[in-house]
C-alpha cells in the first residue's frame, strides 16, 4: 500500500510535514478497516445509529400510549416487537429509548473530552501551582463514586429530561480523563519538537492547541469511547432506579425495570432492550479497541 | 511501613473533608428537605415549619451547618456531630447511626467478597490470556471481558435472580434465596445453618457484582503480563535456565501485578455503586437502599452518612493499594 511505503522519520520542512500528516491519517484509517471485530462493530453501531435516529421518521408509531394499539400483544408484522399492556408499541418505544442513550453518550464524550482535555492539559504543560490546584480538585471529586454523586442531583431534579442526565454525568465525568491527559502531556512537553516550537515564538496557547493536543488526541479518542460506553450504561442505571428519565419519555432503563417483574411472563420486554444496551455499548468497546491498535505507534514500527 | 501508612491516613483527612463539604454543598443547593410541607395542600403554619427547620438546624448557613454535621459542637438537641458518634436528625425521624450500623455489614460483605473473589478472578484470566496470547482460550477470556465491560449491572443482576428462581423451581429446592440479605428466621438457626443461610443468599448478587471489577482488571492484567513476559530480564531469567515456574511466578507475575494494584482500590468504588443497584434488585436491606431511600425523602444527614462511609471505605483501599505497592515492587521503600 501506497501509504505504508512513506517514510515516517524525521523530517524537516513544513511541506514535508504536511504530506506526512495525511498518510499518518490514512495508515491509522487503513489499520481500522483491516481490524475486523471493530469494522464489523462499527457496521452494526451505525445500523443501530439508524433504528434511533431515522427509524422513528420512518416508523408509524412513537413510544407513547396510543388507543390504536392493541394491548400486549406477541409479535407480528404491524408490531415486529409486540406491545407493552399499557399499549405501546414496542417497536417505537424502542427506537426512542435507544436514541436517548446514544444521545446521552454523545454528550456526555464531549463534555468528558472537552473538559477533561482543557484541564489535563493545562495542569500537564503549566505544572507547579496550576497543577497542583487541578489535581487536588481532582482528588477530593474522584473519592465519591460517580453513580453517588449523580444520584444525588438527578434525584433533586423534577421532570429530569436526557440533556439533565447528560449534563449531570458530563459535570463528573471528566476527572479520570483530566488525569490521562495529564500524564500525557506531562511527558510530551518535554519533547524536542515542543522546545522547537517554543524556540520558533509559538505561543502557550499556540504550542497546547496545535502540538500538544493533536498529539494527545489518539488517546483522547479512546478515552472517549471508553466514555460514552459508561455514560450510557449509567444513565440507563439512573433510569432504572427511577432518578433518571422519567415518564412519558422513556429509556432502556425504564424499558428494563417495567419488564423486570414479569421476565417469564413476556421476556421480550425484558431481553430486547437489555440486548441492545450490550451491543451498543460492546461495539463502542469493539471500536474503541480498534482505534487503540490503530494508533499505536509501537504497532506501526512492527508491521512496517 | 507503619509510620508511613500513618502519615498516609493523615493526609487523606484534608482530602475526605473536602470532598464531603462539597457533597453536603451539592445537597443542599439541590433542594429542600421540606420543600412537601412548604407546599402542603393544606398548608402548614409558618411556625411549625420553622420549627422544623430549627430541628434540622437548617436555618443554619451551609459552613456553619457543615461544622456542625461534622463536630457537633454548638447544637441544641445533643443529635449531630459525626466525631461524637452523632449522625445528625433524620427528616424521617430515624436513627441514622443505629440503621447504619445494621446495615453495614451486610453491605460491606457483599464489596468486599465481591472485590476480593473479582481481582482473583481477573489476575488469573488475565494471566492465561497474557501466557496463551492469540490462542482460543485467549480470545475467548478476551471476549468474556469485553462482554462484562457492556453489561448493564441492573440488568444482569435481574437476569440472575430469574435464573435463581427458576433453578429453584426446576429443581423443587430453594438452592439460593433471591430476596433479603438472610432469612426472616436467621436469629433460631444453628451455626452451619446461619453460614448456609447467608450463601444461598449472597451467592447470586458476589457473582453478579464481581464481574463489573473484573471487566476492567482482567484487561489490564493481561495488558501489563504481556508488556512483563516481553521485557528483558524475563528473557534473562530464561536463559539462566530458571525453571518457567520459577520465571512466571517470581519474576513476571510479581511486576505485572503492580498497575493492577494501582486499578484494584477503583474497583472498591465500583463495587460500592454497583451495591446499590444490586441491592435494589435482590431487596437486600443494605446501605445501598439506605442511600436510595435517603435520596427519595430528601434525607440530607442521612444522604451524607452514606457519601461519608463510601468516603472513608474509598480513601482506606487507596491506602492498602499503596502499601501492597511496597510488597510487590522491591524498589520501593517506605520510611525516613
Amino acid at each position: 500500500m501506497a501509504a505504508d511505503t512513506t517514510p515516517t522519520g524525521p523530517i524537516g520542512d513544513a511541506q514535508a510535514i504536511a504530506t506526512q500528516e495525511r498518510s499518518q491519517l490514512r495508515i491509522i484509517a487503513s489499520r481500522f478497516v483491516r481490524h475486523r471485530l471493530a469494522m464489523a462493530s462499527l457496521v452494526v453501531l451505525l445500523l443501530i445509529m439508524a433504528f434511533a435516529f431515522i427509524g422513528p421518521l420512518l416508523w408509524q408509531w412513537d413510544h407513547t400510549v396510543n388507543r390504536a394499539i392493541p394491548s400486549d400483544a406477541p409479535p407480528s408484522l404491524e408490531h415486529p416487537f409486540g406491545t407493552s399492556r399499557a399499549g405501546h408499541d414496542y417497536m417505537g418505544q424502542m427506537m426512542r429509548a435507544t436514541q436517548q442513550s446514544l444521545k446521552v453518550g454523545i454528550v456526555v464524550a464531549i463534555m468528558v473530552s472537552g473538559l477533561g482535555t482543557l484541564f489535563g492539559a493545562i495542569a500537564g504543560f503549566y505544572r507547579g501551582r496550576v497543577d497542583a490546584v487541578i489535581m487536588r480538585i481532582v482528588d477530593i471529586l474522584i473519592i465519591i463514586p460517580l453513580l453517588a454523586v449523580v444520584l444525588v442531583l438527578a434525584s433533586q431534579t423534577t421532570g429530569t429530561q436526557w440533556y439533565h442526565v447528560a449534563l449531570i454525568i458530563g459535570a463528573f465525568g471528566w476527572l479520570s480523563t483530566a488525569r490521562v491527559v495529564r500524564g500525557l502531556v506531562l511527558s510530551l512537553r518535554e519533547q524536542e519538537f515542543i522546545e522547537a516550537a517554543r524556540a520558533l515564538g509559538a505561543s502557550d496557547r499556540r504550542i497546547i492547541g496545535r502540538h500538544i493536543v493533536p498529539n494527545a488526541f489518539g488517546v483522547i479518542i479512546v478515552d472517549a469511547t471508553l466514555v460514552i460506553a459508561i455514560a450510557i450504561l449509567v444513565e440507563a442505571a439512573l433510569s432504572f432506579i427511577g432518578f433518571g428519565i422519567t415518564i412519558p419519555d422513556t429509556s432502556l432503563g425504564i424499558l428494563i425495570q417495567n419488564a423486570q417483574t414479569a421476565v417469564f411472563v413476556r421476556p421480550r420486554l425484558f431481553y430486547i432492550p437489555g440486548v441492545f444496551l450490550i451491543a451498543i455499548c460492546l461495539t463502542i468497546n469493539f471500536i474503541g479497541d480498534g482505534l487503540r491498535d490503530a494508533l499505536d505507534p509501537k504497532q506501526l514500527i512492527a508491521r512496517r | 511501613m507503619l509510620a508511613y501508612a500513618a502519615r498516609r491516613l493523615l493526609a487523606t483527612i484534608p482530602i475526605l473533608l473536602a470532598s464531603t463539604f462539597f457533597t453536603f454543598v451539592l445537597v443542599d443547593l439541590s433542594g429542600d428537605p421540606l420543600a412537601d410541607l412548604v407546599f402542603a395542600e393544606p398548608p402548614v403554619p409558618e411556625a411549625t415549619i420553622q420549627a422544623r427547620r430549627e430541628l434540622l438546624y437548617l436555618d443554619r448557613s451551609i459552613p456553619e451547618r457543615y461544622w456542625l454535621w461534622l463536630t457537633g459542637v454548638g447544637d441544641t438537641n445533643d443529635d449531630i456531630g459525626l466525631l461524637q458518634g452523632k449522625w445528625g436528625p433524620s427528616v424521617r425521624n430515624l436513627d441514622i447511626g443505629e440503621e447504619v450500623a445494621a446495615r453495614f455489614w451486610v453491605t460491606f460483605r457483599l464489596v468486599l467478597i465481591a472485590t476480593l473473589a473479582g481481582l482473583a478472578l481477573a489476575v488469573v484470566t488475565g494471566v492465561v490470556s497474557a501466557v496463551k496470547q492469540y490462542s482460543r482460550t485467549d480470545n475467548l477470556l478476551t471476549f468474556v471481558g469485553f462482554l462484562a465491560l457492556a453489561m448493564p449491572t441492573f440488568w444482569l443482576a435481574a437476569l440472575a435472580k430469574e435464573f435463581g428462581v427458576w433453578l429453584n423451581l426446576r429443581i423443587d429446592r430453594r438452592v439460593f434465596r433471591t430476596f433479603g440479605a438472610q432469612s426472616a428466621d436467621y436469629a433460631s438457626l444453628t451455626g452451619v445453618e446461619r453460614f448456609l443461610d447467608v450463601l444461598s443468599h449472597i451467592t447470586l448478587p458476589t457473582v453478579v457484582l464481581m464481574l463489573t471489577g473484573y471487566a476492567v482488571i482482567s484487561r489490564f492484567q493481561r495488558a501489563s503480563m504481556l508488556e512483563v513476559l516481553n521485557s528483558d530480564y524475563v528473557r534473562l531469567a530464561r536463559a539462566k535456565g530458571l525453571s518457567n515456574t520459577t520465571v512466571m511466578r517470581k519474576h513476571a507475575l510479581r511486576t505485572a501485578l503492580i498497575p493492577v494494584v494501582t486499578l484494584s482500590a477503583l474497583t472498591v468504588s465500583g463495587a460500592l455503586t454497583g451495591s446499590l443497584i444490586i441491592e435494589l434488585i435482590f431487596r437486600w436491606r443494605g446501605l445501598g437502599i439506605f442511600f436510595i431511600e435517603a435520596l427519595t425523602a430528601r434525607d440530607t444527614y442521612a444522604i451524607m452518612g452514606f457519601i461519608m462511609l463510601a468516603g472513608v471505605i474509598i480513601v482506606i483501599a487507596n491506602l492498602i493499594a499503596d502499601l501492597l505497592y511496597g510488597v510487590l515492587d522491591p524498589r520501593i521503600r517506605y520510611g525516613g
